[in-house]
This record gives C-alpha cells, sequence and structure tokens, in this order.
C-alpha cells in the first residue's frame, strides 16, 4: 500500500497502519494561507486563554512577528505553569553513522565521503559509562538508518546497556513497525525520535534522493507506530528551512495535537532543529530560519501545546539556549559530542552537524542554576 | 498555625499546619526559605524526580521534621501507581503516598475510576493513601470506602491558577464525605486557599500559585495566614449570608392563630 506521497513503494517489511492523521495534517497545511493573517487575528489569539488552531495559525504568520515581545511573555507563563522550573537535561549518544538514505542536507548522507563507524559492544559500555559519570540520566541513542549495520537487535542491545545505568532511555533511529517499537520498549526505550523534516511532500522528496526515506507515509506513521508499542513519549519535528518553514511548524502542531487526541496517554515533546553548516556542503542555505523567526515558532508551539516538552538543541549558540529554557524550552542537551564515540574515547567517525554550544554538564548546569531555574536530571520513573 | 486542639489528623499523624506544599515547582533552593515561610509540614515529592544519588537529589531539600507526601506522578493506570509508591517506600519516604493516576498528557486530569483502584490495592499493602482525584461524590465515597485516609479533590486544572472553579462539587464532599478533604489543584491565590478552608475544607495544597510568584518567601507567608484565616472563619461558624432576595422585615408566619 502507497500513499500519494510516497516517491518509493513499501517495502516488504514496512507495515501499514489504518490512520487518518496524515491526510488530516496535509489537508489542513495545504489550505494553511499565513498571508491571510493580521495584527487583528494574532490580538485575538493572544488574548485567549486557549490558543485553538486557528490561533496557532495566526501566531506562525509574518503577521505575529511584530508581536514576539508579547508572545513570549504568555508562553513564558504557560511554560511555568505546567513545567515551573524544571529543566530536563539530556545528552546524545551516536552509535553508528552508516546510512542508506539520501538526505542532502545530512552529513551522514548515503554518498558522502566520511568516515563511518559503528561503536562496539564494549565501547558502547565505555562511551555509556562516561555519560554517566557527568550526572546524566536521559540518554538519547542515534544511529544512521540502515538495517544492515544498525539492525533491530544491535539497537535492542545498545538500548539494555543504556538502560543499566540510566533512568530514561530514548532512540532516534529509523522508523521501525509497531512490534519491533515494542521490542525496543521492552529492552528499556521508552521514548521515540523521529523526524519528519518537511511535511511538504514535494519538497521532501527533492531533499530525499535515496533509500527507504523516500516512503513519505511509512515515516509520518512511525510516532503512532511507536505509542502502539508501547512507548511513552514520542518526540518530533521539522528541519526548519528545509521547505516553507511556517507551513512545516503548523504541520508539526497539527501532528502532534492529533497525536494527542487519538492517544491521549502520550505525551508530545517537539524539537526544533534548523539547518546549520555541515560536513562537505558548508555553504548551501538559501531557507534561512533566523533567530526570530525560530523563536516566533517556538513561542507559537508553546502557547497551543502548553503541556509538550520542548528540547532546544545543540545548534544553537549558548546565549540562545540559555535564554529559551523557561521561557518556552524544557529540555537541554548537554555534554554533546555528534560524533562516532568521543565521550570515553577518541571520535572514530565523522558527525552529522556541527554543535554551537560545546558546554558541558557542570556548565549547562550552571548555566540553568543562573537563570533561577532548576536542571532535572530525572523526571521520570520507569514502571 | 492553628492551635493544637485543632490539629489536622491524617491517619495516626497529627498536623499543626493545614498548608501542604506542592514540591514540583520549586528549586532546591527554594523550597527551604518557602517551608519556612509557609509553615508547610507536609511536602509532596514526584519520586520521578527522587534520585538514588544522582547529581540533583530531591530529597536533599527537605529539611528535617517535613513529612513527606511522595506522590505517582507518571502513573498511567492504578498498576503503575502502584509500583511508584512501592518505590517511593524502598527510597525511604514512608508510607504516606498521594495517588495520583493521569492518563491524559493534555490536560492531566485524573482518571477516578484508576484512582480507586489503586486505593484499594494501596490499602491492602498498608499505604496511607491521600489520592487526587476529581470532585465527583461517587468517587470520593468509593475512595472512602477503599479506605483513603483523605481525598484530594482538584479546585481547577493543575497548574491552571485559575482558583475554586469546583467549589459547588468540593462543598458537597466536605458535606457528605466523612475524611479530610484537601483541595489539590488550582489554587492560584491566597483569598482561594482562605474559601476553601472557610467552607470546611480540612487543607489545601498550592505549589504553582507561590513558584511563580514575585516574591516567593512573601506569597508563602501570605499562603500560611489566609488558611489560618479561613480555618479560623469555619471554626467560628460562618455569619448568616443570605443567599437570594431580602429578609422581610415582619414574619411571614405572623398570621398564624396559635
Amino acid at each position: 500500500m502507497s500513499h500519494w506521497t510516497d516517491r518509493a513503494p513499501y517495502l516488504k517489511t514496512m507495515q501499514t497502519i489504518e490512520s487518518g492523521i496524515l491526510d488530516e495534517v496535509l489537508g489542513r497545511v495545504a489550505a494553511y494561507d499565513y498571508s491571510a493573517y493580521g495584527e487583528r487575528e494574532v490580538r485575538a489569539a493572544l488574548a485567549k486563554d486557549r490558543i485553538g488552531i486557528a490561533d496557532f495559525a495566526a501566531l506562525l504568520s509574518p503577521a505575529a512577528e511584530a508581536f514576539l515581545e508579547p508572545m513570549a511573555a504568555k508562553a513564558r507563563l504557560e511554560t511555568r505553569k505546567h513545567f515551573g522550573n524544571a529543566v530536563a537535561l539530556f545528552t546524545p549518544l551516536y552509535l553508528a553513522n552508516h546510512c542508506v538514505n539520501g538526505c542532502v542536507y545530512c552529513g551522514f548522507h548515503h554518498d558522502n565521503d566520511i568516515r563511518r563507524a559503528r561503536l562496539g559492544g564494549n565501547e558502547i559500555v565505555r562511551e555509556l559509562d562516561a555519560i554517566a559519570e557527568t550526572g546524566l540520566e536521559d540518554i538519547l541513542l542515534l544511529t544512521g538508518e540502515t538495517r544492515k549495520e544498525s539492525s533491530v537487535e544491535y539497537i535492542g542491545e545498545a538500548v539494555k546497556l543504556a538502560a543499566e545505568r540510566f533512568h530514561l532511555v530514548g532512540i532516534e533511529v529509523y522508523p521501525l513497525n509497531v512490534d519491533e517499537y515494542a521490542y525496543m520498549h521492552a529492552c528499556g526505550a521508552d521514548y521515540v525520535c523521529v523526524f519528519q523534516e518537511t511535511y511538504d511532500p514535494v519538497r521532501y522528496a527533492e531533499v530525499h534522493t535515496l533509500g527507504p526515506k523516500r516512503v513519505f507515509s511509512y515515516r509520518f506513521d512511525a510516532l503512532e507506530r511507536a505509542l502502539m508499542g508501547g512507548m511513552r513519549t514520542v518526540n518530533f519535528g521539522a528541519l526548519l528551512g528545509l521547505a516553507d518553514f511556517r507551513k512545516d511548524a503548523f504541520a508539526v502542531g497539527l501532528h502532534a495535537h492529533f497525536l494527542q487526541r487519538k492517544y491521549p496517554k502520550g505525551e508530545m515533546a517537539i524539537s526544533i532543529p534548523r539547518l546549520r553548516p555541515y560536513i562537505n556542503n558548508a555553504t548551501e542555505n538559501s531557507r534561512d530560519v533566523h533567530e526570530p523567526q525560530l523563536l516566533q515558532v517556538m513561542l507559537a508551539y508553546r502557547l497551543f501545546m502548553p503541556f509538550a516538552g520542548m528540547t532546544v538543541s545543540t545548534r544553537e549558540r549558548a546565549g540562545f539556549r540559555d535564554n529559551v529554557i523557561g521561557l518556552c524550552a524544557t529540555k537541554i542537551s548537554a555534554g554533546v559530542s555528534v560524533g562516532i564515540g568521543g565521550h570515553g574515547q577518541d571520535e572514530e567517525g565523522d558527525g552529522q552537524f556541527e554543535i554551537s554550544d560545546p558546554r558541558g554538564v557542570p556548565e549547562v548546569n550552571a548555566a540553568i542554576k543562573a537563570r533561577g531555574l532548576q536542571p532535572v536530571y530525572i523526571d521520570y520513573v520507569r514502571v | 498555625m492553628t492551635s493544637d486542639e485543632d490539629a489536622l489528623m491524617l491517619g495516626e499523624q497529627a498536623f499543626r499546619s493545614r498548608f501542604i506544599l506542592g514540591s514540583g515547582k520549586f528549586s532546591s533552593e527554594m523550597m527551604r526559605t518557602v517551608l519556612e515561610h509557609s509553615g508547610a509540614e507536609i511536602a509532596t515529592l514526584a519520586v520521578r524526580r527522587a534520585n538514588a544519588g544522582g547529581a540533583e537529589n530531591i530529597l536533599d531539600s527537605f529539611p528535617p521534621g517535613i513529612r513527606l507526601l511522595p506522590n505517582t506522578s507518571g502513573a498511567r493506570s492504578a498498576e503503575e501507581a502502584v509500583r511508584i509508591a512501592k518505590l517511593a517506600r524502598e527510597l525511604g519516604c514512608g508510607d504516606f503516598v498521594k495517588v495520583e493516576v493521569i492518563g491524559d498528557s493534555k490536560y492531566l486530569l485524573p482518571d477516578n475510576t484508576e484512582t480507586v483502584r489503586a486505593t484499594e490495592m494501596l490499602v491492602d499493602e498498608g499505604f496511607v493513601v491521600l489520592p487526587y482525584m476529581y470532585p465527583d461524590l461517587y468517587a470520593a465515597r468509593a475512595l472512602a470506602r477503599a479506605g483513603a485516609t483523605a481525598v484530594m479533590p482538584l479546585g481547577a486544572p493543575i497548574g491552571s491558577n485559575r482558583g475554586l472553579l469546583t467549589a459547588d462539587f468540593i462543598r458537597i464532599l466536605v458535606e457528605e464525605i466523612d475524611l479530610p478533604i484537601i483541595v489539590d489543584a488550582g489554587i492560584g491565590r491566597p483569598s482561594e486557599a482562605c474559601a476553601a478552608m472557610e467552607m470546611g475544607c480540612a487543607a489545601v495544597m498550592a505549589n504553582t500559585a507561590i513558584a511563580t510568584a514575585g516574591d516567593v518567601a512573601a506569597m508563602a507567608d501570605a499562603f500560611r495566614l489566609a488558611i489560618a484565616a479561613g480555618r479560623a472563619a469555619y471554626r467560628a461558624g460562618l455569619g448568616r449570608k443570605l443567599e437570594k432576595g431580602a429578609e422581610a422585615s415582619s414574619p411571614l408566619t405572623g398570621f398564624l392563630e396559635r
């Protein structure tokens, strides 16, 4: 079964599920004309207690750019109401960078000539132990997208090792089927990150030139499959700047909205990556999302989804990150290495992108406290 | 603080303060100040934040003498709540537990059905159970039957600072349920805490209202005073307040031949 958005047929291994969310989201995004919103709609949205879909659309419009300050004030209140002073800390660990996909913006692109590596069992343990030393309790395990070098079994074993050392384990790997998510959950993972990158199927096809990632709908439905497989939290977002970022941000909000409705127990978490320079292609970037636009998107997310977690990327500079925690972001990475290895041993493989905030855990911890906020290492009990 | 003869009894234990501090939204440094100024003797503790030996151990921020009330936040079913409660006991938090079972990640409203089941199971396990609930009379009766020590209805959605939106329903619980009724969520101002106490609630819990105040210590003081005032008014017996219309100046039944 294929969806009209797919540029490649479903592989035999890919499961299909019954879901109307994709059509619901894309239909509304297609109809979204942000130029139709003006100051009046933005003011009306800001005056409301509950931000609905139409208000969210207004807050993402160019007209709302002039209202960043009142949006920030309202967002800060919502963040404090729902999350108090707590800011969660985590770090990613890249297990492997082999990849069969061709994503033109990504350092792991199949055709890129980078050092490829995959951590073995002992190396994973060494990395995990080194990270655990920092006091972190939340770890996100990542691989490039290939079932060959990074099989379900390989990832599952890594999750088990991580779960022995960390309270909370997430995975950011290729999309899996329901039974595979259930297996990862049984191994000890509780949250799943899958990024659609862009919700514009035409642009999606342009920037994903190779591999199973070309099956747009299989990737879109991954979050739902993860929740069906028993995962507690799904973390997602669009890579802003890849296509029309206002429409993509609108799509992310709707995706969360409809997922939460269908799976009320599931927790939604949003990330807001934007394009940054990357290896082998350090200059191209014609769809820049500058900091004001990035912040506008983050604030609109917070106002539309006051309950959702929000992670701020290491792709952003320290000064930006320190200011958005407490305002809208609720989770921040620290001590990040995006190469393969690099915590307990020398880096073996090249990274996915360049980071802009190289601070370690003590520095990020201190920065959170300096803002009167509370660094939280555990906000979770596995049950 | 209320006088000793007017203690809040929870299980076997007596408390002079009728303020319960929710701790989820404070930094550890803030916690001590707030405990001191609010006079609270009970503070909730999210087990999911309780770190056994990590970098920021929340257990360290409670001074001695504070009764910890671990909550089961994060539980989405009765079984999960039971597991978290047992973990709290293992961590050394004692036998008190505030049951929270929440199956909606958006509004965080308590699931009364699962809460009743969790209460039954935890009472069987010997816990002193204080369930957080949506103020529904039938659910409150079921909790009382299950052996709850108090009932903790919400005043408004968690973190909303909307006050006593459910006042009329909480009043019914105060009248009908022979357990301490503790208003748990939504209290945004000292005046609302005072109103809850005047109504006959046994205690009030707040967190966001103080954590997000401009001067946290002063707001903790204000809550202490408001709760004491509301309690004193309740004990004094509120004066007559005409709900509707005016009082007739001559008796309406004066025509009767006696």
